[in-house]
């Protein structure tokens, strides 16, 4: 806040500053600074609930404005009297701001609705039975990102604008330039129907899902994990050789921009002027990237990395589509051709939802690392 | 536009401004640079050519039916899909509704993103604060989702020629308006304590007057890389919203995300052509519009910035920086330091007082003692650095 005062806590990231400044300020400046870390922590909690409900109520209002949902749902399917009836029943032909106060009370309590297609299950159950499934895929996905994004992104930057600059940036430029369901469509082309490697589809083979879906006992949804607490070692392999393609699907999208990433803030923070103290005291060049500028180039990393995880939810819309991976996206497109507005609004604050907490955690931790962060 | 320009009077040339930013930014790059440019460039125009002979070159009409499904043939160069379209004939046309969907969905979100960016920033208070958080909620959120329910919203999902074009650049522009705003936004607030706009209002212009005749032309800079990066956006919403069935009827317009939906069960029975070719068609021209926008960025960022040879440039530029830098701490600026870039030094001066900050350059002045004694001869220090 008071730019004087800077340059004395920049040091102190979290501790007692080891430097002198006078000694009364020494008393104070550690505590004023810890509570305006927590005073800016909960004004950026306290803002997840206006990002959530402008989210919440943009959705609302945007999907009203094609009529109701049993309107749009059995429109041209049953007779107007019928959906009239269906209407009156389920409130829809009240005023749209009652209804909205409703929607927002319900959420309060913690009630988002029930499908109006897939068996009139609540939305709790929904996020409970096929989010775990996304969560698997993006698991798989990050490790194939990281795996993939950074050490890429770390050659190319340490031979920026040379062979390997240029063909890492082709690389990550394709996979961005590839839409995800192309990606997918080549992958299974290759490895499933040409070579017969991999399963083309599923989360597992239908025999192996059954047996996960209902035999293990704590159920934790996520395949992987029930297969190992299951102790076949063939399941495992079957959950695994079925995740292989979706994971690089969805990582190798996400590893693109990884690379880019990692290139542009290394590119930078290997301009800097402390790198360049280091190269003058002799430092070797590799240990000038790795132990320099690679963690300083990471801290912009992190950050942007948390608006991936909005990428990430997208893109698992069409990952799971083109692999009938039935979790979270899969099951909201399915909602959304069948307008199922209850359960899109569902899903899609419970996406609000998540993205708000990412965007939080990622703040908190870019305060505790960097102090340079204002508040 | 020659290849060898040679470093000495790539430099002047710069400090020119030449009338054609397109120009200018070409000579500016070089070696590998200037290849991922030109082949970005070339790739575009090729398919903006396509697109705009779509009727000349396509064999068939995008509708046109033919009996059951054929493998690419002389007849059909790349094959027939299960629902019996040419697909080369709809590759071509879906060359053209890309491009008038990109077309649309840019002017659109600059036509409403950048005058809202302008008067939040300028206006600033309680407008500018529902702004941002509305923005950042928007821009928060997965963006194909959002494109979805828009789609739903303005077409009821589907729909003809035009309707469907529209609804597709609408749905396209709402994810984009709020990453115009920002870039606006933020820099019209830094613009807005300028003298000039002091002036300008001593003078007697009104707000909209200094918002779109002096503010306007100052914020614009980063605009050209935002769009060249959001029309390749443009155009993968676009398949996805086709891939996902929100998209464009087949009958109405070729789309190559819908060609792909149908393209994903070919592939248990073996049949690649009807994917492979679309696909390779989306990932041709995001590819194209995404070197471009990768390589103005590069190019134009402060901070990467180097012309001629590299090892001089790097030298040359750095030198620049460290003198005007000293040179405005001198003169207590520091204010305007903190401007010149987000690295680790600027921020590190920003936050202290005008003294630390000169000390701080002269420390760093002195770490480079030979990119400063290169910089003097050319004439160059402390007028390359574009604000």
């Amino acid at each position: 806040m008071n730019p004087s005062n800077r340059p004395d806590q920049a040091p102190a990231a979290s501790t007692a500053p080891a430097a002198s400044p006078p000694k009364l300020t020494r008393e104070r400046k550690p505590a004023s600074r810890r509570s305006a870390l927590a005073r800016y922590l909960a004004v950026r909690l306290v803002l997840i609930i206006p990002t959530v409900w402008i989210l919440v109520t943009v959705v609302f209002f945007l999907m009203r404005l094609t009529g109701d949902p049993i309107t749009a749902m059995l429109g041209g399917k049953a007779s107007p009297e019928e959906i009239a009836r269906r209407r009156h029943e389920a409130g829809y032909d009240r005023p749209l701001l009652v209804q909205y106060g409703d929607y927002l009370l319900g959420i309060l309590r913690g009630d988002f609705g029930r499908s109006m297609t897939n068996g009139n299950y609540t939305i709790g159950h929904i996020l409970a039975t096929y989010g775990p499934a996304t969560v698997e895929l993006v698991f798989w996905a990050l490790i194939v990102a990281f795996a993939v994004g950074i050490p890429l992104g770390r050659l190319a930057a340490r031979h920026y604008n040379r062979l390997a600059d240029v063909s890492i940036r082709t690389f990550a430029i394709l996979f961005y330039a590839a839409p995800v369901f192309f990606v997918a469509l080549v992958l299974k082309l290759i490895f499933s129907q040409w070579l017969g490697w991999l399963p083309i589809s599923g989360r597992a083979s239908t025999r192996v899902a059954v047996v996960l879906d209902s035999k293990v006992d704590p159920d934790t949804g996520v395949y992987i994990l029930n297969a190992i607490l299951y102790g076949d070692f063939s399941y495992i392999l079957d959950v695994l050789q079925h995740a292989v393609l979706p994971g690089l699907t969805l990582g190798l999208l996400t590893a693109g921009v990884f690379i880019r990433l990692v290139r542009i803030n290394l590119l930078q923070t290997l301009r800097a002027d402390y790198v360049m103290a280091a190269r003058a005291r002799g430092v070797p060049e590799g240990a000038v990237v790795r132990k320099h500028a690679f963690r300083n180039a990471l801290i912009p990393v992190v950050t942007v990395m948390g608006m991936q995880i909005a990428l990430m939810l997208a893109g698992a819309i069409l990952t799971e589509t083109s692999f009938e991976w039935q979790g979270l996206g899969f099951w909201l497109a399915k909602y959304l051709t069948a307008r199922d507005f209850v359960a899109v609004q569902g899903i899609v604050a419970a996406i609000a939802v998540i993205v708000a907490a990412a965007s939080f955690v990622i703040d908190a931790v870019n305060a505790f690392i960097d102090p340079r962060v204002r508040y | 536009m020659a290849t060898a320009v040679p470093v000495d009077h790539a430099l002047p040339a710069e400090g020119r401004r030449s009338r054609f930013p397109g120009l200018n930014v070409l000579q500016t790059a070089h070696g590998l640079q200037r290849a991922m440019l030109l082949i970005g460039f070339a790739l575009v125009c090729l398919f903006v050519v396509v697109g705009l002979a779509a009727p000349l070159l396509a064999p068939y009409g995008y509708a046109d039916l033919f009996a059951g499904q054929l493998p690419p043939t002389s007849e059909h160069l790349l094959g027939t899909t299960v629902g019996g379209y040419d697909v080369l004939s709809r590759i071509i046309f879906g060359t053209r509704t890309a491009i008038e969907v990109i077309a649309f969905a840019i002017v659109l979100s600059l036509a409403l993103g950048v005058p809202l960016g302008l008067v939040s920033g300028y206006v600033g208070g309680l407008l500018d604060r529902v702004l941002v958080l509305i923005m950042d909620a928007l821009y928060a959120f997965p963006s194909l989702l959002l494109a979805i329910v828009v789609s739903i919203v303005v077409s009821g999902g589907k729909s003809g020629v035009f309707g469907g074009i529209l609804s597709a650049a609408v749905s396209i522009t709402v994810v984009f308006i709020p990453q115009y705003f920002r870039v606006v936004r933020n820099a019209t607030i830094q613009v807005k304590a300028e003298p000039y706009v002091e002036a300008a209002r001593v003078a007697g212009a009104g707000p909209g007057r200094i918002m779109f005749g002096h503010v306007l032309a100052n914020v614009s800079q980063s605009i050209p890389v935002l769009t060249t990066l959001n029309a390749s956006e443009a155009i993968l919403t676009l398949a996805s919203l086709g891939f996902l069935g929100f998209g464009i009827e087949p009958t109405s317009a070729a789309e190559w995300g819908y060609d792909l939906n149908k393209a994903m069960s070919d592939v248990a029975n073996g049949i690649w052509w009807t994917g492979v070719f679309p696909g390779l068609a989306i990932v041709l021209i995001v590819t194209g519009v995404t070197l471009i926008g990768e390589s103005l960025n590069d190019i134009l960022n402060p901070l990467l910035r180097t012309r001629g040879g590299q090892a001089a440039a790097d030298e040359r530029e750095l030198a620049e920086v460290v003198e005007e830098r000293a040179a405005q701490a001198a003169q207590g600026r520091s204010s305007h330091v903190a401007r010149s870039g987000s690295g680790q030094t600027a921020a590190a001066s920003a936050q202290g007082s005008s003294q630390e900050a000169a000390r701080g350059e002269a420390e760093a002045f002195e770490a480079s003692p030979s990119g400063v004694a290169e910089a003097s001869p050319d004439g160059s220090a402390g007028t390359g650095e574009p604000r």
